[in-house]
C-alpha cells in the first residue's frame, strides 16, 4: 500500500523537476528499471534502453579477442519454433521465454546467467479455444521487468506479472480477444510504472491499439487507438504533428470511406521507446487493413504513423504518417532509436527509424519534423520524401493491384526492413542495420482459399535485389546521411544487432552464422556455426564471474512465414526439376531449434578453431 | 503478401517418403483435416457437407474416416497437411498452389443473396442499384487479399455503401461466415455478396425466404473470377492417394452432386466467362 501511494504521489511531481536528469535517468524514483539500465552489466529490457540503442558499455571483448569467442553454456526453450525473443538479465538472473507452441507455450525460465542453472520456469495456461486459432504469428519478442516483476505478453492476449525470484504469477490481464484474430508478439516495455502493450493481427481486421497497465495490479490506465475518432486515438488539444495534412478533427476516421476504421489495423508489434525528459513515449504502428486498397481510398490515418505520447496519460503530442494510404504492407513498428546529433552544427534530439520502405528516417523527436529520409536500400517503389511536405512520393508505375501484373518492385513486401532492431553505438556514432533486400513480381493469378472462400489473389514472387544477395548488415551514418559498410549476405538478416563498447558488432544469419564484427569496419572477427538459423536479438552482460557474456537464441522456425519463403536460390531456380519462380532454400541450410547460446572469451591463446577463414 | 508457396525437389522427396510411411502407418483411416466449425463445409458434428463426402470416400475405400480438426484460415494447410496430421482436405479450388488437387467435384459461383420479399431481383455486378443499396461482402484481409466481390465492386467505386464482415469473425460463435447472411436475414444490408455454398445453404435454412442469384456480367473484372471449381487436396506428390479419390469422383459423380444439391449448393456446369474459365 506504501509503495502504491507513493506511487500516485510521485506521478503528480510536474516533468519540469525532471528536466536536468539525461535521457537514461530514473523517470520516477518507484522504479529501479532505468537505474538498471545503467548498470552495464545488465541487460534489463529487450532493447537493452529506453534510448533502445542495444548498445553494451562492456568492452572486455574486442576486436583483437573476439576470435577467442567460445561457447559458455546452452539451454533449450523446448519448441522449435521461430525464436526471436531477446534475453533479459537482471541482477546475474537471466529471463527467456519459448514461442507459442508445444506443450507449454510461451514457457518462462529463470536461469543463472553465469552457470546457465535453471531457477524456475512458468507456463501459462492458455485457452483452450486458442488452438488452431492462433494460425500466423507464434514468435514472441521477449520480456519486460520492473520492480523485481516479470513481465509476459502470451499470444492468446494476456500480460502477465510475475515474482522475479519466484516465477509465482502475480496477477494477468486479458487484453484482447484470440477468436477475432488478435494476439500479442511483442516485447512489453515498462515506462513509470506502466506496462505498454500493442496488439497484433491487423490483417485479420484487428483495430490496432496500444494499453498501459499498471505494473502493480494490471489495470488497464489508457488505451490508444489507431484509428477511428480523436477521443479514442487519445487526441487532444495538445496534440501538435508537426506538418498541416495530420491537423485537423478526427482523422483517423475521415481519412477512411464510410467506418472502414473500425477494422482499419494499424496494430502494433513493435518496439517503443521513451525520453525521460521529453517524457515522450515513441512507436510506430503497423498498415492499413483488412480492405483491399480500392476499399480505403484516403490516407488510412493513424496506419504506418509514427506516435510521441505522453505515458502518464497516453495522450498524442505529434505525429508523423510515412506511408500513406499503404500498398505494400509495410507496417512501421520499427524501432525508434532516441540519440543526439550534431547536425548542420546544431545539437539535435532525434529519433532515427529505419523505415520498412527503404527510407532511413532522421526525426526532430520534440516536433515530429523529418530532419533528413535516405534511401538505406535500393527503393524504386518511391521517389524520396518530399523534406517540405514531409510526404513520401509515390512511383505510380510501381503500384501493385489486384488485376494488374507489376515486375520488379522493390523493396518487397517484407521491406527494406522488418521488425529486426538495429543497434547504436555512442562510440562509433553508427547504427547498426540488420535488414533484407529483396525485390517481387507482382501478379494476379493466385488462387487462394480461406474458410471456404475461393479468391484470385496475388502471385508474389521475391527474389534477391539487385547483387544477387537477399540480405545485408551494415552500418549507416545518419549524419553524413551514408552507407559506411556493408556485409551481403545470402539470405534476409532477421536477427537483431547488437555493439558494444569493445567496438565489436553481433548479428546472426538465417543460415545458422552467429557473427561478431568490428564496428568500425564491419571485418568479420568470429564466428560460430549454430544448430539452426538465427532471428533472435543478440544481448550482452557480464557475469558473476566478472565476464562478458554474450547471449542469443537460435532457431529459424515459422517456415512458411514471409522470410522462409522470400528466397531464391538460382541453382534451385534454374535446375531442372519443373519448379519455376520464388523457391524456398532456407531447408538447404537449416531446420528449426530452440536453443540458447551463450558465449564468452576462451583462455589466451586457447581455442581459435571458430576464426573465420581468411 | 502471401508469398508463394512452391517446392523444392528435396521437399517433395521428403514428404513423399512422409506420406508412403504415413499411409502404412495409418491402414485403415482416411485421415482428413476440417474446419470444426464452419458450415456448411465441415464441423466438429460432421455435419458439413464435406464431412458426408469425406463418410461416402472412406465407406467406399473399406476405411474409417479420422479427423484431425484445425480452423480454415491462413496457415491451415501448414499446420495440417504439411504437418502430416492428416491426407486429405475435402474442399480446396482445383490448381490451389498449397495441395496437390484432385479433379475438381463440383464448381460453384459466387451469388447475391437478398430477401424475398425484397423484390430486388439482382444478378448483374453492372446493376447500377450496387451503388445505393447497401451491400454486404467477406472480408479477408491477409495481404490485402479480398473477395473477388469486393474487388470489383471497388473497381467501381462502390465504397461508401459496402459493409464488411470478417470471413473469421468471432470463432466463438457457431460458423462465423455465416454472420453476412443473417445480415440479409435481419435487414442491416440489402443484398450479400457471398459465396455460392455458403450463401445457398443458409438461405435454404432462413426463417425468412431469401433469393439466391448466381453474379453475373463480371467479364470485365478479369483476372478476378467469380466461378470456381473445388477439389479435393492431398499433399503435394501423394499421387497415389490422389489417383483413388480421382476414381472415386469419377465414379461417384452423381451422388455427390445430389449430396451437394441437398446442402443447397448452386452447381455452375460450364465456364461462364471466357477469359477466367479455362478450368
Amino acid at each position: 500500500m506504501l509503495v502504491r501511494g507513493l506511487t500516485r504521489l510521485l506521478t503528480g511531481i510536474p516533468a519540469v523537476l525532471c528536466a536536468c536528469c539525461c535521457l537514461m535517468s530514473p523517470a520516477s524514483a518507484q522504479s529501479d528499471l532505468a537505474d538498471r539500465m545503467k548498470d552495464p552489466g545488465q541487460w534489463p529490457m529487450a532493447a537493452r534502453d529506453y534510448a533502445n540503442t542495444r548498445y553494451s558499455e562492456l568492452d572486455q571483448i574486442n576486436a583483437s579477442n573476439a576470435s577467442r569467442l567460445q561457447l559458455a553454456w546452452t539451454f533449450s526453450v523446448g519448441v522449435d519454433r521461430g525464436q526471436e525473443a531477446a534475453p533479459l538479465v537482471v541482477d546475474g538472473t537471466m529471463y527467456v521465454v519459448s514461442p507459442y507452441a508445444g506443450p507449454y507455450p510461451n514457457r518462462v525460465f529463470a536461469l543463472d546467467a553465469t552457470t546457465g542453472e535453471l531457477k524456475w520456469s512458468y507456463a501459462p495456461k492458455p485457452e483452450p479455444a486458442a488452438a488452431g486459432v492462433a494460425c500466423c504469428d507464434v514468435v514472441n519478442r521477449g520480456l519486460a521487468f520492473d520492480n523485481g516483476k516479470v513481465f509476459l505478453n502470451t499470444l492468446d492476449d494476456h500480460t502477465v506479472a510475475l515474482d522475479a525470484r519466484t516465477g509465482k504469477e502475480l496477477w494477468h490481464t486479458k487484453l484482447g480477444e484470440i477468436n477475432k484474430g488478435e494476439t500479442i508478439t511483442m516485447a512489453p516495455v515498462v515506462v513509470k510504472g506502466k506496462v505498454l502493450v500493442g496488439n497484433s493481427g491487423g490483417e485479420l481486421g484487428v483495430r490496432g491499439w496500444v494499453t498501459a497497465l499498471d505494473e502493480n495490479t494490471g489495470a488497464i490506465a489508457w488505451r490508444a487507438y489507431a484509428t477511428g475518432p480523436d477521443k479514442d486515438v487519445l487526441i487532444g488539444d495538445d496534440f501538435k504533428p508537426f506538418y498541416d495534412n495530420l491537423k485537423g478533427q478526427d482523422l483517423g476516421v475521415k481519412t477512411w470511406p464510410a467506418d472502414r476504421w473500425q477494422v482499419g489495423g494499424g496494430t502494433m508489434w513493435g518496439w517503443i521507446s521513451y525520453d525521460a525528459e521529453l517524457n515522450l513515449i515513441y512507436y510506430g504502428t503497423a498498415n492499413p487493413s483488412p480492405w483491399n486498397a480500392n476499399q480505403r481510398s484516403g490516407d488510412n490515418l493513424w496506419s504506418t504513423t509514427i506516435f510521441a505520447r505522453d505515458p502518464d496519460t497516453g495522450r498524442a503530442k505529434w505525429a508523423y504518417q510515412i506511408n500513406p494510404h499503404d500498398l505494400f504492407d509495410h507496417d512501421e513498428i520499427n524501432e525508434n532509436v532516441l540519440v543526439d546529433l550534431e547536425i548542420n552544427g546544431q545539437t539535435r534530439k532525434v529519433l532515427i527509424h529505419p523505415g520498412r520502405n527503404g527510407y532511413m528516417y532522421v526525426m526532430d523527436r520534440a516536433t515530429g519534423e523529418v530532419i533528413s529520409a535516405d534511401a538505406y536500400e535500393f527503393v524504386n517503389s518511391y521517389k524520396g520524401v518530399d523534406l517540405k511536405t514531409g510526404k513520401i512520393i509515390p512511383n505510380e508505375e510501381k503500384t501493385p493491384l489486384v488485376g494488374k501484373t507489376v515486375e520488379n518492385i522493390c523493396p518487397a513486401a517484407p521491406g527494406a526492413k522488418d521488425w529486426q532492431p538495429t543497434a547504436w553505438s555512442p562510440r562509433t556514432k553508427l547504427l547498426y542495420v540488420p535488414h533484407q533486400h529483396l525485390c517481387m513480381n507482382f501478379k494476379a493469378s493466385q488462387v487462394g482459399y480461406i474458410a471456404g472462400t475461393p479468391y484470385v489473389g496475388a502471385d508474389v514472387d521475391m527474389y534477391a535485389g539487385p547483387g544477387g544477395h537477399r540480405g545485408e548488415f551494415m552500418a549507416w551514418d545518419p549524419v553524413a546521411r551514408k552507407k559506411v559498410w556493408e556485409i551481403h549476405e545470402k539470405l534476409p538478416v532477421w536477427s537483431g544487432a547488437l555493439v558494444t563498447a569493445g567496438d565489436v558488432a553481433f548479428y546472426g544469419t538465417m543460415d545458422r552464422m552467429f557473427k561478431a564484427v568490428d564496428a568500425k569496419d564491419g571485418h568479420v572477427l568470429w564466428q560460430f556455426r549454430a544448430g539452426s538459423g538465427f532471428i533472435g536479438q543478440p544481448i550482452s552482460y557480464r557475469g558473476s564471474d566478472g565476464q562478458q557474456y554474450i547471449a542469443i537464441l537460435s532457431g529459424v522456425g515459422g517456415w512458411p512465414g514471409v522470410v522462409a519463403n522470400a528466397e531464391v536460390d538460382q541453382r534451385v531456380r534454374n535446375a531442372a526439376l519443373g519448379f519455376t519462380g520464388a523457391t524456398q532454400d532456407l531447408p538447404f541450410y537449416t531446420a528449426g531449434g530452440s536453443e540458447l547460446l551463450v558465449f564468452k572469451l576462451g583462455a589466451n591463446g586457447e581455442d581459435s578453431s571458430h576464426a573465420p577463414a581468411k | 503478401m502471401r508469398p508463394r508457396n512452391s517446392r523444392t525437389a528435396i521437399i517433395a522427396g521428403v514428404v513423399l517418403a512422409l506420406a508412403t510411411t504415413a499411409a502404412a502407418a495409418s491402414d485403415g483411416q482416411l485421415r482428413v483435416c476440417a474446419d470444426p466449425n464452419n458450415l456448411p463445409f465441415s464441423n466438429s458434428a460432421e455435419a458439413g457437407f464435406e464431412n458426408k463426402l469425406a463418410a461416402m470416400v472412406a465407406a467406399h475405400f473399406g476405411e474409417q474416416v479420422s479427423y484431425t480438426w484445425w480452423a480454415q484460415r491462413r496457415g491451415f494447410i501448414r499446420n495440417t497437411l504439411k504437418a502430416d496430421k492428416c491426407d486429405v482436405v475435402m474442399g480446396v479450388p482445383a490448381g490451389y498452389d498449397l495441395a496437390e488437387t484432385t479433379r475438381p467435384y463440383y464448381r460453384s459461383t459466387y451469388v447475391f443473396v437478398t430477401r424475398q420479399d425484397r423484390q430486388l431481383d439482382l444478378s448483374s455486378l453492372l446493376d447500377p442499384r450496387l451503388h445505393s443499396l447497401r451491400i454486404g461482402v467477406h472480408l479477408i484481409g491477409d495481404d490485402g487479399n479480398n473477395p473477388p466481390p469486393a474487388q470489383a465492386l471497388g473497381e467501381q467505386g462502390i465504397v461508401d455503401n459496402l459493409r464488411g464482415y470478417s470471413i473469421y469473425g468471432d470463432y466463438r460463435e457457431a460458423n462465423p461466415p455465416a454472420r453476412l447472411i443473417e445480415a440479409v436475414e435481419n435487414g442491416e444490408i440489402d443484398v450479400a455478396a457471398a459465396w455460392g455454398p455458403l450463401g445457398g445453404y443458409f438461405a435454404q435454412r432462413s426463417p425468412a425466404p431469401l433469393t439466391v442469384t448466381p453474379i453475373r456480367d463480371t467479364e470485365r473484372f478479369a483476372p478476378q473470377q467469380f466461378q470456381f471449381a473445388i477439389a479435393m487436396g492431398v499433399r503435394k506428390g501423394d499421387h497415389a492417394l490422389r489417383d483413388r479419390l480421382n476414381a472415386f469422383i469419377d465414379e461417384h459423380r452423381s451422388e455427390i452432386n445430389a449430396l451437394l444439391r441437398s446442402y443447397g449448393v448452386p452447381l455452375v456446369e460450364l465456364p461462364v466467362t471466357a477469359s477466367g474459365g479455362q478450368q
